[in-house]
């Protein structure tokens, strides 16, 4: 059992930077699409129907790739990348807006900085190098290898980053009552938990198979937010 | 209904394309229209409503190389439910050689209410093959709620991922909707350019709700939320242009 370190992985006290990272509530709230409680809902509702399953589903099958990895240590150096090289193209291929791909690997280099510190591994060592960093979910499913956790937990590890973030980002925006946005996240605990599962459940396939949920929204107004000259969060 | 479409286009050696092989069933007809151009244009003509649950509609299509095919539909295609409920599929398999190019311009397709619809396309580009590929959703007929429908592009460039997205619609999907996904627009759509002689594009807003964003590789796509058909393409239109003219 490694609870503590799922809690402390879990934890938006963990340094890895994802507060500063509103996930496109901030351009929804300037752009007047969300102003209270009920349109969190439901753009919460869509982060968690469109972003999380291929979130989770990279970070469930990264994680199932690095534990497999670690228990077979003979392996070639070139076989050991693959999977990885392809995850990495893969979720590229699926981050259609550059500032969403900037964001996901600024926020994948600073968790894999806090990572790396936290849980010393040398599977880190096999992500894909890129100048930015790598993606998020590559980052936290590696991390999660490290840090001893499941699969399962992995996924659900990316489920509600995948929420807190916009939910925590949300109480500053729109000065919401904090209390009334953890009520909102305990009642979509449950589909948060099938998204998870699923997300786990599809871990062995193929890169290219994995999920590819778009919302178009997300990345428009990614881009517009990347053009703003002042802004509060990074994304 | 099932129904399986082929369209072979190859460079005739004149500097034009010819088809080499065209070949529909209803309810997907083909018509070669030609225009001129060194591209050969062929129309999508459905001769039933549709597709309607229950149809599988598939289409080939293979460009060779140096060949430039251009495939238009003459109307919107309206998704819409059948008798016992199961759903519609619309399969779209492309294959371009280098040098090749295809331009898959199609008008809208329509999720009406009620309908199960899958729209799937795989695209394979040779290195130096070219691609405009253009995607036009409609949630619902005037004034209706759609039904479930996802449009769902796959799109590999020398044998690696280019693009993959799916986007889904209705009400089977919670936020669908929403401020994150759709934000009240009924209509969505993406225009995908691939030439790697030309430099992609670099980010560009083009509306309210429109953006021009370089992919990982030699492409730029269009992605644009609008309130309805008319709006999408004035958005997705100002990147139509071919990277080859014409």
């Amino acid at each position: 059992m490694h609870r503590t370190a799922y809690l402390l992985l879990a934890d938006g006290r963990f340094p890895s930077g994802g507060h500063a990272h509103s996930s496109g509530l901030e351009a929804a709230v300037v752009a007047g699409r969300v102003t209270d409680l009920a349109g969190l809902e439901q753009f919460l509702h869509g982060r968690l129907s469109y972003a999380a399953p291929v979130t989770a589903a990279f970070t469930a099958a990264t994680h199932l790739s690095a534990t497999r990895m670690g228990r077979a240590p003979s392996f070639a150096e070139s076989d050991v990348k693959v999977p990885f090289l392809s995850l990495d193209r893969e979720l590229e291929a699926r981050t259609v807006s550059p500032a969403l791909r900037l964001a996901s690997r600024r926020q994948g280099r600073a968790l894999l900085r806090a990572g790396r510190l936290t849980w010393p591994s040398e599977l880190y060592g096999h992500l894909p190098k890129h100048p930015d960093g790598p993606h998020q979910p590559l980052a936290l499913g590696m991390t999660a290898a490290a840090a001893g956790l499941s699969t399962e937990e992995a996924a659900q590890l990316a489920v509600y980053g995948v929420l807190t973030g916009p939910a925590s980002a949300a109480v500053r925006l729109l000065g919401l009552d904090p209390y009334q946005v953890q009520n909102l996240l305990a009642r979509m605990a449950g589909a948060c938990d099938e998204i998870a599962a699923a997300a786990a459940a599809v871990a062995h396939k193929s890169p290219q198979e994995l999920p590819a949920h778009a919302a178009p929204l997300a990345d428009i107004s990614a881009e517009l937010h990347a053009t703003w000259e002042v802004r509060l969060f990074a994304s | 209904m099932r129904a399986l479409a082929r369209i072979v286009a190859e460079a005739d050696g004149r500097g034009g394309t010819r088809l080499a092989r065209l070949r529909g069933e209803p309810p997907l007809q083909l018509r070669h229209t030609p225009d001129g151009s060194a591209a050969a244009t062929v129309h999508l003509i459905g001769s039933a409503a549709g597709p309607l649950g229950g149809d599988d509609l598939r289409i080939e299509i293979e460009v060779g190389e140096g060949a430039v095919l251009c495939v238009r539909s003459v109307a919107a295609s309206i998704a819409l439910p059948g008798r016992d409920g199961s759903p519609s599929r619309t399969t779209v398999t492309a294959t371009v050689a280098a040098g090749g190019e295809l331009r898959w311009l199609p008008e809208q397709l329509v999720a009406a209410a009620g309908c199960r619809h899958l729209a799937s396309s795989t695209v394979e580009l040779a290195a130096g093959a070219r691609l405009l590929w253009r995607e036009e959703l409609i949630c619902g007929r005037h004034a209706e709620q759609p039904g479930d429908a996802t449009v769902s592009t796959s799109v590999d460039y020398d044998g690696a991922a280019l693009l993959r997205q799916s986007l889904t619609v209705g009400p089977g999907t919670p936020g669908w909707d929403g401020p994150a996904v759709l934000g009240g627009a009924r209509a969505t759509g993406s225009l995908l350019t691939v030439d790697a002689a030309a430099p992609p594009a670099p980010p560009a807003v083009l509306g309210a709700t429109a953006v021009r964003m370089p992919l990982t590789g030699a492409a730029t796509l269009v992605s644009a939320t609008a309130p309805d058909a008319h709006v999408l393409r004035g958005y997705l239109s100002t990147g139509e242009r071919s990277p080859y003219g014409g």
